[in-house]
C-alpha cells in the first residue's frame, strides 16, 4: 500500500505517495523531478545524494521516504534565488570546482550546511566538513578553494547589508 | 515492509511483540538502509524508533550520570556541552563514526545493536562503564554494555527486545576518558585498532580506578580488566606504560585482513591505549604528564 507523505521542500509544502521501501532520494528524483540530487553509491559513502532534513545534512540515500513525513528538506534546486546563483554555485563556476558535475550538488548543499553554521570556516574545518562528500575528478582543492571564497562573499555580503541597515 | 513510527515505548513493545520475530527496530538507518540497499532482505515490521521521547533525548540526572538515548544522533550528541565535557571519550569516538551526514542519524543504540567488532563507540562505553537499559514483551533489564555483543552481528537482545537509552554513571573528581582508533587515512574508515580508556586519579596522580576497552582486535569488543590492573596503584611513569602496553598487545585477538596483520593490529592497539591513557590522564587533571 502507498503511503501519503506530506513536506516543505526548498519551502513548498509537497505531497507524494511512496512505498514503504522507496529511500527519499529514489523519490526526490522519480516522483519530484528534483533530479539535483545525484545517486552516487546508494549507500552512503559518496555524499552526492546530500539534502539537509530538518537542519541536518543527510544522504537521502540512507532515508526512507516515509521518515519524511512532516519534515523540512532542502535540495540544490532551492540554493539559486529565481535566474541568480547562490553565492555557492557561482564561486563553484569562479574556481572551475567541477568537471563531470555529479559530486557537485552534494556539494553545494553540503557547503552551505556548513556556511548556514559556521560562516568563516578555516580550510581544515571545510575539509573536514566535506570528507563524506566524494569527487573523483577535481582532487578536491578547487572545490575547497570555491567554498572558502563564498564563504568571503557571503560575509562581505552579509556586512555591507548590516552596514547599509545602520545608516539613518 | 511494514513501516510504524510509534511515539511512546508500550507502543514499540506492542508492535514488536505483534511482529512474531519478524520486526526490526531502527535509529538512524545508516546501517540498516545501506544494507537494505545491497540486497539485505527486509523485515516484515519496520520500526522507526525516532518518534518516542525516552529514544532522543539527553538528559543529566540528580546523580551528576546522563542517560542518553538510543536513537540520539551523532550531531546532537557533539553539540551537548556537558556531555561532552563530563566523557570527552565516548562523545569523539562517537563523532569519529561517518561523515557528517552519517553523524546526522548514525545512533549509539545503532552501533551497539549493529555489533560490529570495529564499532567506534563500543569500547567508549564499555571503558565509561555504561549500561543501557533494554525493554521487551517480557519486561525491562539495565545490561552492562560490555555484555550485549555476544558475537560479530550478533547481540544479546531478544527479538521483541531493544535498548532505550544509556546511563553513564555520575563522574568522581579527576576522572577522564580517551578513545583513539587507527585508520589509513583522515576520515571515513573503518578502525583497524581501536582503545578507549577511562580513568580516576589521586591527588598526587596516582590511579584508583581505570578501565580498558579495545575495539577491532576481538570479534566483540574488548574489556581488558588486566591492562587496568597494571596502572592501578601507579603514577603513568615510562615504566607502568611500558608494561601497560605489553598487557594490551598480548590480550588482543584480532584477524588478519585487509587492513592489518595480526602483529601490525595488536602493536597499534598497545600504541593507542597508551596515548588515550595519556590523554584520560591529563583530562583527569594530571597536566604534567
Amino acid at each position: 500500500m502507498k503511503q501519503h507523505i506530506c513536506t516543505h521542500i526548498n519551502g513548498e509544502a509537497t505531497e507524494f505517495l511512496c512505498a514503504t521501501e522507496d529511500t527519499l532520494l529514489q523519490v526526490l528524483r522519480d516522483n519530484l523531478r528534483l533530479t539535483g540530487t545525484k545517486e552516487g553509491c546508494a549507500t552512503g559513502d559518496c555524499g552526492a545524494c546530500s539534502v539537509v532534513l530538518d537542519n541536518r545534512l543527510v544522504c537521502s540515500c540512507l532515508v526512507l521516504a516515509v521518515e519524511a513525513q512532516h519534515s523540512r528538506i532542502e535540495t540544490v534546486e532551492g540554493l539559486a534565488d529565481g535566474d541568480t546563483l547562490h553565492p555557492l554555485q557561482q564561486a563553484f563556476l569562479d574556481h572551475a570546482a567541477l568537471q563531470c558535475g555529479i559530486c557537485t550538488p552534494g556539494f553545494l548543499v553540503a557547503a552551505k550546511a556548513l556556511l548556514d553554521r559556521n560562516p568563516s570556516p578555516s580550510e581544515s574545518e571545510v575539509r573536514f566538513w566535506v570528507a563524506g562528500n566524494l569527487c573523483r575528478c577535481t582532487g578536491y582543492d578547487k572545490i575547497v578553494r570555491a567554498i572558502l571564497a563564498a564563504a568571503d562573499t557571503m560575509r562581505n555580503t552579509n556586512s555591507r547589508t548590516t552596514d547599509a541597515g545602520a545608516q539613518p | 515492509m511494514q513501516y510504524e513510527a510509534p511515539t511512546n515505548l508500550a507502543e514499540v513493545v506492542a508492535l514488536l511483540a505483534s511482529a512474531d520475530g519478524h520486526g526490526r527496530v531502527m535509529a538512524g538507518g545508516t546501517d540498516l538502509l545501506a544494507r537494505f540497499a545491497t540486497g539485505s532482505h527486509r523485515p516484515a515490521l519496520l520500526v522507526d524508533l525516532k518518534h518516542v521521547a525516552e529514544l532522543m533525548e539527553i538528559e543529566q540526572r540528580g546523580d551528576g550520570g546522563f542517560t542518553i538515548g538510543a536513537a540520539v544522533c551523532g550531531a546532537a550528541i557533539s553539540e551537548h556541552a556537558g556531555l561532552c565535557s563530563a566523557w570527552p571519550g565516548v562523545t569523539e569516538a562517537m563523532d569519529l563514526i561517518g561523515s557528517v551526514q552519517i553523524q546526522g542519524r548514525a545512533s549509539l543504540g545503532g552501533n551497539l545493536c549493529n555489533a560490529s567488532p570495529a564499532a567506534d563507540s563500543v569500547p567508549a562505553l564499555i571503558a565509561a562503564g555504561a549500561t543501557c537499559r533494554i525493554l521487551g514483551s517480557q519486561g525491562e533489564r539495565q545490561v552492562p554494555v560490555a555484555d550485549v555483543i555476544l558475537s560479530p552481528g550478533k547481540t544479546c537482545l531478544a527479538g521483541d527486545e531493544f535498548v532505550v537509552s544509556f546511563y553513564l554513571p555520575p563522574r568522581a573528581p579527576n576522572s577522564g576518558d580517551a578513545y583513539l582508533r587507527l585508520i589509513p587515512r583522515s576520515e571515513m574508515d573503518i578502525a583497524v585498532a581501536g582503545a578507549a580508556v577511562n580513568l580516576t586519579l589521586d591527588d598526587t596522580g596516582v590511579v584508583i580506578a581505570a578501565a580498558i576497552a579495545l575495539g577491532a582486535v576481538s570479534p566483540v569488543p574488548l574489556l581488558v580488566p588486566r591492562a587496568a590492573e597494571v596502572m592501578l596503584g601507579c603514577r603513568l611513569d615510562e615504566e607502568v606504560m611500558r608494561r601497560f602496553r605489553s598487557v594490551v598487545s598480548a590480550s588482543c585477538r584480532p584477524i588478519n585482513d585487509k587492513r592489518g596483520t595480526i602483529d601490525y593490529r595488536n602493536h597499534v592497539a598497545g600504541v593507542l591505549a597508551v596515548r588515550a591513557a595519556l590523554i584520560a590522564a591529563r583530562r583527569a587533571g594530571q597536566e604534567d604528564i
